[in-house]
């Protein structure tokens, strides 16, 4: 069914830029996915999440724990758990019904398409071997190579997300490197058979500060140069400032609201994204009483039969209860779901939001 | 890691040492005259008193302990009161008997244990698992001596497929692999299988859903490998626990097959403890406990070695 791609060496440049993209036909394109975990307790994870990605774009998928926005990073890789689960929808990835795809079509597309990387580098390696032997094992899986060539790959990847003493580094256990190495060694191995898509899934939580911001740099810096699509999932509007160049704010297993970066940073929509702006942290508020957004996020076993956010909503009214509000198109890219979208210029209303964007 | 293996070897020392000392002194704490045995009740006092000096019995704990010891290291373990046979002998006899015994059931018990606790462990929560679970309570609750009886009433009484007791033809020391005494060797093993079987079942079931429920599985799965790959990681996970476990379950098969040898009347060192046990045999006794529990440290200090070859988070410094 698939022949063998060849691919190209990492020593030369990348494929394509990023602005010859838009003309394209998207890389992603999900429709009206659903995700709804059976079992001893049913939860509609993600209930009708539609978006498209161009290629070499990054989309930050923006939310809080239980939002749904991991659960739809993992149906995308079909990494849900088959018997206790169930997906609907439509994923389309570089032209391949993600749904459709059999056992060796899966192993072909996971880590050859698209790749993912994890929240925790710790558990997300198999902690008895090692980390190079892993990546190695990775280039293996998706091209007819003997160890010698893969190793010689592995530790090429391990010096391209700058790890020094890569020789070294790739007979070390998971347990014998820092937590940023592990994160770089997980990038690596990622991107070790030259993914189109990287799902990142909150890359960044469980490190320190300041090696966030390395990992942050290096993944942008990667992204261009590979040229492919991030989706990028985090809780951390500063993070995904960072990273994307599309934004999108999931709640209660739904996108409430899409657009460019800066349109959604300047001036939120939807009031659940005024708020969660209003209630960073940024330098400006210093002395300050953060605002807060009151209630707690929807149980996604038993969700409202309208707006699942309207219960903490400060602008809500009936209609809001009644019916989940249809996402519509929304300025010039952006789409939002909500009965009641606030006026633009007013974000001052519900915080100052002095969240800089940096400007490509 | 040479430096690692001479440490668990130097802290093996100390404990096989105790284990000499508990075997003395255990023989001696017991109720009862170990010459009981060998002089007659109404024995006359220059009897007993020309006895104990015989087999040093008037000498001080300490110096006794001392002369068993150095007799004891250099391979002589005394003679049996019962039949005057050097105990060294004997035990050894009967040492390569129950070696093959436990040996073979260990396998059995591992290899089933293995299979049964994989297969419960990838499909956690299923009708499977709980048979499975169920079936491994079963085997280390159910009393071997009378799943051995059961055993023989049915293959050999009743269906006359197997024979019931003894190890084949040769007798105690004469064992080959051939069928006339493989199929004495089937019951006793199977019976004696069972335990280890329950034990290895239950750890590799919990082992592999566990290992199965965590992250780095699904990024294994993420970066593309098949189902088949991903079970090599599982295997080299789980094998570390499992094989430590089975090692602690093979010396425990050693001395706890007294009852099964009994049972089946099989020429090994349970036999020889039963024998021992009601002929009040001491100097054979202590031999057989002493050369056991000897062999449980050594399978402990093989497990210690082994485990962290296989995990390399336990190789420290």
């Amino acid at each position: 069914m698939f022949r063998f791609r060849p691919r190209h060496p990492l020593s030369t440049p990348p494929a394509e830029a990023t602005g010859a993209a838009a003309a394209e036909a998207p890389l992603v394109e999900v429709s009206d996915l659903t995700v709804e975990f059976t079992g001893s307790r049913k939860a509609s994870a993600v209930n009708g999440v539609s978006f498209s990605l161009p290629k070499g774009r990054v989309l930050g998928l923006l939310g809080e724990s239980g939002s749904g926005k991991s659960v739809t990073l993992r149906a995308l890789m079909r990494l849900l758990p088959p018997r206790r689960s169930r997906i609907g929808g439509r994923i389309l990835v570089d032209g391949q019904d993600v749904l459709a795809l059999d056992e060796k079509g899966l192993a072909h597309y996971r880590g050859g398409i698209a790749s993912m990387i994890f929240q925790e580098p710790i558990l997300a390696f198999d902690p008895v071997y090692t980390v190079g032997r892993q990546i190695a094992e990775a280039v293996r899986a998706h091209d007819a190579v003997d160890w010698a060539t893969a190793r010689a790959r592995a530790i090429e990847m391990l010096e391209h997300v700058q790890i020094p003493q890569a020789a070294r580094r790739y007979e070390s256990y998971p347990h014998e490197i820092s937590g940023g190495m592990r994160q770089r060694a997980m990038i690596a191995l990622a991107l070790s058979c030259r993914p189109k898509l990287l799902l990142a899934d909150e890359p960044t939580t469980a490190l320190d500060a300041t090696v966030q911001i390395q990992i942050l740099l290096l993944l942008r810096e990667l992204q261009k140069e590979f040229g492919m699509s991030v989706i990028f999932v985090t809780h951390d509007i500063g993070v995904a400032v960072e990273v994307s160049d599309r934004l999108a704010v999931m709640y209660g297993g739904r996108i409430v609201e899409e657009g460019d970066l800066a349109a959604v940073v300047r001036n939120p929509r939807h009031p659940y994204t005024a708020g969660l702006l209003a209630s960073t942290v940024t330098p400006g508020l210093r002395g300050r009483r953060l605002t807060t957004i009151p209630g707690a996020p929807p149980d996604l076993s038993d969700l409202p039969q309208g707006c699942a956010f309207a219960p903490r909503c400060a602008f809500a009214s009936a209609d809001c209860a009644a019916a989940v509000p249809p996402v519509r198109a929304f300025g010039q890219a952006g789409r939002l779901a909500c009965f009641h979208p606030l006026e633009s210029a007013v974000p001052g209303a519900l915080g100052p939001g002095p969240i800089a964007v940096p400007t490509a | 890691m040479f430096a690692y293996m001479l440490r668990r070897i130097v802290y093996a020392l100390p404990i096989a040492l105790s284990v000499t000392v508990i075997c003395f002194l255990l023989v001696h704490i017991a109720p009862g005259d170990p010459l009981s045995a060998v002089a007659p009740v109404d024995a006359p006092t220059e009897v007993i008193e020309a006895l104990k000096r015989a087999y040093g019995l008037d000498k001080p704990l300490v110096v006794q302990y001392g002369l068993w010891l150095g007799r004891a290291v250099q391979g002589d373990l005394g003679s049996s009161v019962a039949t005057g046979r050097a105990v060294t002998g004997e035990v050894l006899g009967a040492v390569s008997n129950t070696l093959l015994l436990a040996f073979v059931a260990a396998c059995l018990g591992f290899l089933a244990g293995c299979a049964m606790g994989g297969i419960a462990g990838y499909r956690s929560r299923s009708v499977l698992d709980r048979v499975v679970s169920a079936l491994s309570v079963a085997g280390v609750s159910v009393p071997h001596y009378w799943l051995g009886m059961v055993l023989t009433i049915i293959f050999s009484a009743q269906l006359h497929w197997l024979p019931a007791m003894g190890a084949g033809p040769g007798g105690s020391g004469a064992w080959t692999w051939d069928y006339a005494h493989i199929r004495h060797l089937i019951l006793p093993a199977v019976t004696l299988s069972v335990i280890p079987m329950g034990m290895v079942a239950r750890t590799v079931r919990a082992l592999v859903a566990d290992v199965l429920g965590q992250e780095f599985v699904q990024a294994l799965l993420a970066k593309g490998l098949t189902h088949r790959q991903v079970f090599f990681h599982v295997v080299k996970n789980v094998a570390p626990t499992a094989l430590a476990v089975m090692g602690l379950q093979l010396g425990y098969l050693l001395g706890g097959s007294i009852l099964v040898e009994t049972v089946f009347a099989w020429p090994g060192t349970g036999f020889l403890l039963n024998n021992a046990i009601f002929q009040r045999d001491i100097p054979l006794l202590q031999g057989t406990i002493l050369i056991l529990s000897l062999f449980f440290v050594a399978l402990n200090l093989l497990v210690d070695i082994v485990q962290p070859m296989l995990d390399p988070r336990m190789r420290r410094s």
